[in-house]
């Protein structure tokens, strides 16, 4: 089996683990015994990542910055095939779900988790969540140094940190290095990017206040040259600041982006800097260059082999799943290859447990044991030699995995919705798989070429509608379901939120309004345009005309 | 509701004053932010110690200079959900130079003793059902720690070596 490089545990980490399986195995049995109350084990479990659903407990399971090793995929697929009903799905914040868990057992499952060197620590609830970052990290050409080492100093720091385990409202923090942006950097809570400034030093630019959720913002710069030593000394003076000024009288303005936005983005710098400056006096959080060079050795670039570049040809399905889900990788030879979760027709970041083990044995023969969750919620196999594309997309084919759709309009995000979710007012798969039906067609989908669609189940926004180049969200309208059309957003370097249109579309006009405003984009763009560059050329204006165009839920509105 | 300093359960050497009741004539007192406003040279004059019971929202920074001249300053909790305590203690042991007593009051968890106590709580207004041996689970169910805080653990990453 492949040895990945990728951060392991020490006798330190492994203890922390479990004795924190141990603690949550205490609060079940408080909680069984009805020593806690549900709203006081709410809390508890929630930083230990279990919710309550609809229809059972919900697991979410920590893929820190989205990297996996093929051992860790096995073992999510024995949880899902021996706790849950043989299938997980990955999120947009590259953790994995299981929809189908019994709270009992729940120790047990983390103590397998543990034994693998993974956590649900933190997944959920008011605290520092799960840490992620770009996916092609450490194999795509475009970085400046790979992020990850950064994302697991922070995901060490803020694990159960003292004074930040009960914020106002939960905290997203996002790495990245690289001038194109695949971790929807600026819509998070706190994003760091690792920068050369004039001098040529690296450092991080730091970000914050971005979010989602019924108020959309992006994020504000907080620091353009962060010193490598001072990075944690940062973050913590931003939380610290958010910790302490942040309001507490309504859950849904408790985010740091209303802060930001409600003091204004130079007064939190202002704060942010007297804290700082304090931290840095004190020093304790510097980061000593032996240290950052500790954790980065784990994530050395792998012994890659001597080879040229020769992309392999194939039949016209090979062609067309190479021209959408193979990528450029640094050492001259080898590709990065997305492994699509959406189906068409199948619920967008859904994999089941064969699948998952397939996955495993493909990590370990082609990609030096090694897989990326991204938060488009698919996988990439980082380290391939290209010429094993062919048996790698063979082998694809044999799991139905081979969807040969990354980037492209069928490659939706979905949040799990209605079907799932006891917040969600309208299911989103059912609204994604009939678009990616209606999509179907891989000539049309090419010629559209790079289009995002985006769908929510509720205001909330986990399937990111505000950052789609098209966004759906679902609302509830007197027990009928709803869905707001939204246009112009991305989740990219180029971020922006998307606009809603207008009134709501029937679940069975939705994918019609789509449709006309796919098919006019196609008419209207220029050379080159993608569907995002025209509609930011055009405006709102005749997309809107376009989709109302046979208007029928005219009817449900007036 | 029983307090805990140390590892013990210890009789309470201060009494909570509301803010239109008279201050008692001798013995520590501890009085809301406003009423230390209001009676400030009154208290400080009294020769008996004096605590302020500060709400979430009032950030120890409203005490100004005379921090330094409080015996003891109890954090509310006026819902565990709500931490914001827990870095008015961190700043008070740190920016402040805050030596005496900082106790936590009103709504917290057995689940919060740990991470109070590393942020420079070392006083707890617990229910009478509360154990001292639950007390010391709280905080010995995690071994170590990643994060420097205001109680100068060895971190994780000192224990390494680094």
């Amino acid at each position: 089996m492949a040895s990945p490089n990728m951060y392991r545990y020490d006798e330190f980490d492994a203890q922390f683990v479990a004795e924190r399986v141990a603690q949550f195995r205490g609060q079940v049995v408080r909680r069984l015994a009805g020593e806690l109350t549900e709203d006081q084990f709410k809390p508890l479990r929630l930083m230990n990542g279990l919710y309550l659903q609809l229809h059972a407990y919900m697991l979410r399971i920590a893929v820190p910055y989205g990297t996996l090793a093929s051992r860790q995929m096995r073992k999510l697929a024995h949880i899902a095939r021996k706790y849950d009903r043989g299938f997980g799905h990955f999120t947009t914040r590259t953790n994995m779900q299981f929809h189908w868990i019994k709270l009992v057992d729940v120790p047990d499952i983390l103590a397998e988790l543990a034994a693998v060197e993974m956590h649900c620590i933190q997944t959920s609830g008011n605290c520092v969540r799960n840490v992620t970052a770009d996916p092609f990290a450490g194999a795509t050409p475009e970085e400046i140094e790979d992020p990850r080492p950064l994302a697991e100093i922070i995901r060490q720091w803020s694990s159960l940190h003292p004074e930040f385990v009960f914020l106002a409202r939960k905290f997203k923090i996002a790495v990245g290095a690289t001038p194109h942006d695949r971790a929807a950097l600026q819509w998070h809570d706190m994003c760091v990017e690792v920068v050369r400034n004039a001098q040529g030093r690296t450092g991080y630019k730091v970000s914050a206040g971005g979010g989602m959720g019924r108020t959309p913002y992006i994020a504000h710069m907080m620091s353009d040259f962060v010193e490598r030593e001072d990075i944690l000394a940062y973050l913590e003076a931003v939380l610290r600041v958010y910790n302490q000024d942040s309001r507490r009288d309504n859950i849904h303005k408790q985010r740091i982006k209303i802060l930001i936005n409600a003091i204004g983005p130079e007064e939190m710098r202002e704060r942010v800097v007297r804290e700082f400056e304090e931290l840095k006096r004190m020093g304790t959080l510097q980061l000593p260059k032996e240290e950052l060079a500790r954790i980065a050795a784990y994530f050395a670039a792998p012994d890659f082999e001597t080879l040229a570049d020769d992309m392999p040809s194939g039949d016209a399905a090979f062609e067309n799943w190479k021209k959408a889900n193979v990528h450029r990788h640094k050492a001259p030879g080898y590709a990065i290859a997305t492994i699509s979760l959406k189906a068409i027709g199948q619920t967008p970041g859904d994999i089941s447990a064969d699948q998952m083990d397939a996955v495993a044995d493909l990590m370990d023969e082609f990609s030096l044991g090694e897989v990326r969750v991204s938060h488009e919620q698919n996988l990439v196999l980082p380290h391939v030699r290209q010429r094993d594309l062919p048996a790698i997309f063979k082998r694809l084919q044999a799991i139905d995995l081979a969807t040969p759709n990354a980037g492209l309009i069928t490659d939706i995000i979905a949040c799990p919705g209605l079907d799932y979710c006891d917040l969600a007012n309208a299911r989103s798969i059912p609204i994604a798989q009939t678009i990616a039906k209606r999509f179907a067609d891989l000539d049309r989908q090419h010629r559209i070429g790079e289009l995002k669609i985006k769908i929510s189940g509720c205001i909330n926004a986990c399937g990111h509608h505000h950052a789609g180049h098209i966004g759906i969200l679902g609302v509830d309208k007197k027990g009928v379901e709803f869905y707001q059309l939204l246009l112009g957003g991305s989740g990219a370097e180029d971020a922006s939120v998307g606009q809603i249109l207008g009134p709501g579309f029937g679940e069975h006009e939705i994918a019609d309004a789509v449709e006309r405003v796919v098919n006019y984009y196609v008419k209207v763009r220029r050379d080159g345009e993608r569907f995002l560059d025209t509609y930011r050329r055009l405006g709102m204006e005749p997309f809107k005309n376009i989709a109302y165009q046979e208007q029928l839920s005219a009817a449900y509105n007036g | 509701m029983r307090l805990i300093t140390g590892d013990a359960f210890v009789e309470d050497a201060f009494t909570t004053v509301p803010d239109d009741a008279p201050l008692p004539e001798s013995g520590g007192a501890i009085v809301s932010l406003t009423r230390f406003r209001r009676d400030r040279d009154i208290l400080l004059a009294r020769n008996s110690p004096v605590g302020v019971r500060l709400l979430a929202s009032e950030s120890p920074e409203h005490l100004g200079d005379d921090v330094r001249r409080l015996s003891l300053i109890a954090l509310e909790f006026p819902k565990f959900r709500d931490g914001r305590a827990f870095s008015w203690a961190r700043m008070l042991r740190t920016r402040l130079g805050f030596t005496g007593e900082i106790r936590a009051v009103g709504d917290f968890l057995y689940d919060q003793i740990n991470y109070q106590r590393r942020v420079g709580f070392d006083a707890w207004e617990v229910p009478d059902h509360f154990t001292l041996e639950q007390f010391r689970r709280a905080l010995t169910e995690m071994t170590n720690v990643y994060q420097p805080s205001t109680d100068g653990r060895k971190t994780i990453r000192e224990l390494r070596g680094f």
